[in-house]
């Protein structure tokens, strides 16, 4: 069994106290395109192992790649809005390395001509003295192929070492990825990881915006290596680490925490940080050595001979610029002030994952606090239970319009409209099937209501006397009863006043 | 025309063996058994093929003939036997490259070349030996066996595309379709008195053809005339959306200018560094004589200088090898082909080591490490950018000399036929073979060789290679159909009929 010793650290502000933290983070993305980067198969998440391939992203003898045009203007696209320069000739290069998810044993890259290059995003994080933004420099944003997916059966880590065998699935093989490398990140002390995580968050929403990927991180379409380096202030650079494969906004924060806390202790030992890849833990949060890269791996990069070189227009780059949708910090601020909501306010919308939802259900006619409670609240509970994105869950904006309608009319309570959208989540139908096949109807008519809160005085008269006697909070079991005959359809706050009104008690 | 005589029919070449089917002289299904029962009798002694599939030969030989019999309009080789060089993919049928890594492995798609053959109603034979991944001048390396040379079973029949120019010369197939990444085609054409075109790159499609060195491989036709050749050369060429390299634009009319033949006023460059020392007499000889004819047929002939040529061969050894290494990765037993030591223990590593240890053979061994050490970091700039460089060179040196010249012209080889294991154990001396081949490569213009005649030293064929500019191939034909003219015409038949009788 893995015996892992347990990894010194410092605690976090007292490393802050003696070190500056310098980040790097690379992002691959894949691109949302219909058809791989260099062959005409589908790029469908989750098929059959092994039934979306062909002679090409098989790497099979004599088949020869081509570009897929839609992932140039992507990559085009998305470094304009990282506000980068756009190569005018660029070719791709060949990685070459043996690995079994690797069709050809070599990756088709791009080296030192890279499509999109010297760009920057700026992004804002909350401290204790309000918003602080960073412009965080990037290197390079670059097209390349991704690999295969191994699955290592047996064993006990789940990685390729003690593995009975392993399973090839070459359905991502040839998927497109766009790699982001950003310019080492300095500054930010100990603000380090939030910024971290602001700039995968950033970067996820633009590509969103840009509709160039769905962005799943649950489903490995945005992947991180989060590269960290400590030194006292002043001093020059230290050696970095890097973690790869970081799978989520907050493993990104959680890994450059870990890394600072692990490198101080290491540094403050007397010790040198080994430059080194890094596996992140989900479980634990912590970070563990893999491939040591003292011995740098020599991937013996030349222009792959097999494609002519990338060569986009300036009327094409000009075309597409024109093409950007707006920036989403832009945006956020525009919606605040739309919406007339805070800061905080328009954080939680964004942590929930909920902005596009909400905006679409504010479209729809809802009132911005409603459409804001629905999706933060009741969904968000449900869709963490369920284990499932905010739009996986089947409701649309629509149905929150037609529920508030219905509310708005008296014929739906806050309750009953509950009840519609679990039903709408269970795949009963639409609001008009779910409230017709479960009865929902508010019970509206006041000669039931006061038959049935007669009834409630009868069955508990020493609650009526109490009322009587002026304890009005005692109205409440009185209610509760006719709640519970009525199987809760009727409006709790018009029960109450019929039943003060009919004991002729002042509320 | 008179009928051809069914004991004649190998002997044809392709244009007048359509011309009788056209006519209903013969049917295809007569002339592919004609050359089936052909490489029966001879091929193991010659050893062209690696694979013959006689039912599907003949199956499509049958069904071109009853499509002509209903009627249809057929291409001009439609019913015409041809051999397939190894290197190219056919659906289902086994493609080996001539190395024992891929041995059982059948690629489940067809090249964009067979597509084109198929198309054109041509008969696919079977697979043709080679030296391993292309890689030789003899055959000698290819994990099969060498194939021999019909001249003299003794000697080598050239390489890497030996078993297509043998089968050709054995008569054992009117056509044959090869791969030259440095005189693959030339060569082996010159040492067979056969010819043998590489068009310009990016002429024919390289989808299908398993990669030798990407910017150097071209796909071209193997024949035993020139008008053959550009028939060929027409049924096969053409822009392939699926080769990014493929070239966007006509063909040149090759047929027309075959056809044509006439070369009065067109200039003629000898090329200075192409024939000085190290090309024996008897090849020197026969090329000043076709040098001779071609003034006597109206050109002008002059001397011109290629100065980076010299620089050729040395930076083709770092190109080649280091496209070839990394081209030759995918070779690794996980997928398709050879796996060796898996034993249910060995590590991914050790099985892939494993082999590509027992699945190569030495030569490509070699070379993979050349290329791997050459494209290393550290060394990267010092090899492969500083060959780039020549590369860059050698290619303004040919458009300086296409500026005074239409054509330029050389011997094809140094020498002629060696023999068997002569050169094996001096990969030098072996590499030098492709001396006046590989500076086309580099630059990715296009050459032909056509043969001149035997030398008097040993009876063995001498070719004459013509290079012209990109996209100038129809020039080739031109001087290659006006020369093999004259010289049937000195002979009176053309020099194939010598071969001796196997």
């Amino acid at each position: 069994m893995n015996t892992r010793q347990a990894i010194a650290r410092m605690d976090f502000a007292k490393a802050l106290e003696s070190f500056e933290p310098v980040l790097g983070l690379e992002t691959h993305v894949e691109l949302g395109t219909a058809s791989k980067m260099f062959c005409s198969c589908a790029t469908e998440f989750g098929g059959e192992p092994n039934t979306q391939v062909c002679p090409v992203c098989l790497g099979l003898p004599g088949s020869l790649p081509v570009v897929n045009a839609v992932a140039v203007e992507s990559t085009i696209r998305m470094g304009l809005a990282l506000h980068c320069d756009i190569a005018s000739w660029c070719r791709f290069a060949r990685k070459n390395y043996f690995y079994p998810d690797m069709p050809k044993d070599y990756q088709i890259s791009q080296y030192d001509e890279p499509l999109c290059f010297d760009g920057y995003l700026d992004v804002v994080v909350a401290t204790d003295d309000g918003p602080r933004e960073f412009r965080v420099e990037i290197e390079r944003v670059h097209m390349e192929e991704d690999t295969g997916k191994l699955t290592h059966t047996g064993g006990e880590t789940g990685r390729i070492h003690g593995a009975d065998y392993s399973l090839v699935d070459y359905n991502r093989a040839g998927i497109p990825l766009i790699e982001k490398v950003t310019k080492p990140i300095v500054g930010t002390g100990a603000l380090a990881p939030e910024v971290a995580r602001a700039y995968v968050t950033e970067l996820r929403d633009l590509m969103r915006a840009l509709g160039v990927s769905d962005v799943r991180m649950d489903q490995g379409s945005l992947r991180c290596d989060v590269n960290v380096s400590l030194a006292p202030p002043g001093e020059p650079w230290g050696t970095r680490s890097e973690t790869k494969n970081v799978n989520s906004l907050r493993s990104v924060e959680r890994a450059v925490h870990f890394e600072i806390e692990r490198q101080a202790a290491v540094l403050s030992d007397g010790e040198r940080v080994v430059q080194e890849t890094r596996h992140f833990h989900e479980d634990t949060g912590e970070t563990t050595p893999g491939r040591s890269k003292e011995h740098a791996e020599d991937y013996r990069y030349f222009p792959e001979p097999d494609l002519v070189p990338v060569a986009p227009s300036e009327a094409w780059i000009a075309e597409l610029r024109g093409t950007l949708p707006e920036v989403p910090s832009v945006r956020r601020a525009r919606l605040r002030d739309e919406w007339g909501i805070s800061d905080l306010d328009m954080q939680t919308l964004v942590n929930a994952e909920a902005l596009d939802l909400v905006e679409s259900t504010i479209a729809e006619g809802v009132d911005q606090s409603a459409a804001r409670k629905w999706w933060t609240g009741e969904f968000t509970r449900i869709a963490n239970e369920q284990g499932r994105a905010l739009d996986e869950l089947g409701i649309t904006p629509a149905h929150i319009g037609r529920v508030e309608a219905l509310i708005a009319e008296g014929a739906l309570t806050d309750k009953l409209a509950r009840q519609v959208f679990e039903g709408i989540i269970a795949g009963e139908g639409d609001v008009d099937a779910v409230v017709a096949d479960r009865g929902l109807v508010v019970v509206g008519d006041d000669s039931t209501l006061m038959a049935a809160i007669e009834q409630a005085l009868a069955d508990q008269p020493d609650v009526a006397e109490k009322i009587r006697g002026g304890k009005v909070q005692a109205a409440g079991a009185i209610v509760g009863a006719v709640m519970k005959a009525t199987k809760g359809q009727a409006d709790a706050a018009k029960v109450r006043s019929l039943l003060l009104a009919h004991l002729g008690v002042e509320g | 025309m008179a009928p051809v005589m069914d004991s004649d029919l190998v002997r044809q070449d392709a244009a007048t063996l359509a011309a009788a089917m056209r006519a209903g002289e013969v049917t295809s299904v007569e002339v592919t058994q004609a050359c089936l029962d052909r490489i029966e009798a001879v091929d193991d002694r010659v050893h062209a093929f690696l694979y013959v599939d006689r039912q599907s030969a003949l199956d499509t030989a049958a069904s071109i003939d009853a499509r002509r019999a209903a009627g249809e309009e057929l291409g001009p080789l439609a019913g015409v036997p041809l051999a397939l060089k190894d290197v190219f993919t056919m659906h289902g049928v086994p493609t080996t490259c001539g190395s024992r890594i891929l041995e059982g492995w059948r690629p489940p798609y067809d090249s964009t070349v067979v597509e084109r053959l198929r198309a054109a109603d041509v008969v696919i034979l079977g697979k043709t030996n080679m030296d391993e991944f292309a890689m030789g001048s003899s055959t000698e390396h290819s994990g099969y066996g060498p194939t021999r040379n019909p001249w003299d079973l003794e000697r080598i029949p050239g390489g890497s595309g030996g078993g297509s120019s043998a089968a050709l010369a054995a008569f054992e197939a009117p056509l044959a379709m090869g791969t030259d990444t440095g005189g693959s085609i030339r060569q082996p054409a010159a040492v067979t008195g056969t010819v043998g075109v590489k068009p310009t790159y990016g002429g024919v499609s390289r989808y299908g053809l398993v990669a030798l060195a990407s910017s150097l491989d071209q796909a071209g036709p193997c024949a035993r005339s020139v008008m053959d050749a550009a028939l060929l050369h027409a049924a096969i060429a053409g822009h392939d959306p699926r080769d990014s390299t493929s070239i966007d634009a006509p063909v040149p009319d090759v047929v027309s200018a075959a056809r044509n033949a006439d070369i009065r006023g067109m200039r003629i460059g000898l090329v200075r560094e192409l024939g000085g020392e190290g090309y024996q007499d008897g090849v020197r000889q026969r090329f000043d004589e076709a040098v001779a004819i071609l003034g006597d047929l109206g050109a002008e002939v002059t001397e011109v200088s290629c100065p980076h040529f010299d620089y050729a061969l040395g930076a083709y050894y770092l190109i080649l090898p280091s496209e070839a290494s990394s081209n030759l990765a995918r070779f690794d037993g996980m997928r398709y082909g050879l796996r060796a030591g898996d034993n249910g223990n060995a590590s991914v590593e050790e099985v892939m080591s494993q082999t590509r240890e027992v699945g190569f053979g030495g030569e490509v061994k070699r070379r993979i490490m050349l290329g791997t050490y050459a494209l290393s970091s550290g060394y990267y700039d010092a090899y492969y950018g500083q060959a780039q460089k020549v590369r860059t060179l050698i290619a303004r040196d040919f458009t300086a000399a296409f500026e005074q010249v239409d054509v330029l012209i050389s011997p094809t080889t140094p020498t002629t036929a060696f023999r068997l294991g002569e050169k094996i154990d001096d990969p030098l001396a072996m590499y030098l073979n492709d001396i006046a081949t590989i500076p086309v490569n580099l630059a990715g213009n296009c050459a032909m060789s056509v043969p001149v005649g035997l030398s008097p030293a040993d009876g063995l064929p001498v070719g004459l290679q013509i290079m012209a500019p990109a996209l100038g191939d129809d020039r080739l034909y031109r001087v290659g159909a006006a020369l093999e003219a004259a010289l049937i015409d000195r002979w009176g038949h053309a020099l194939i009929e010598e071969v001796p009788a196997l």
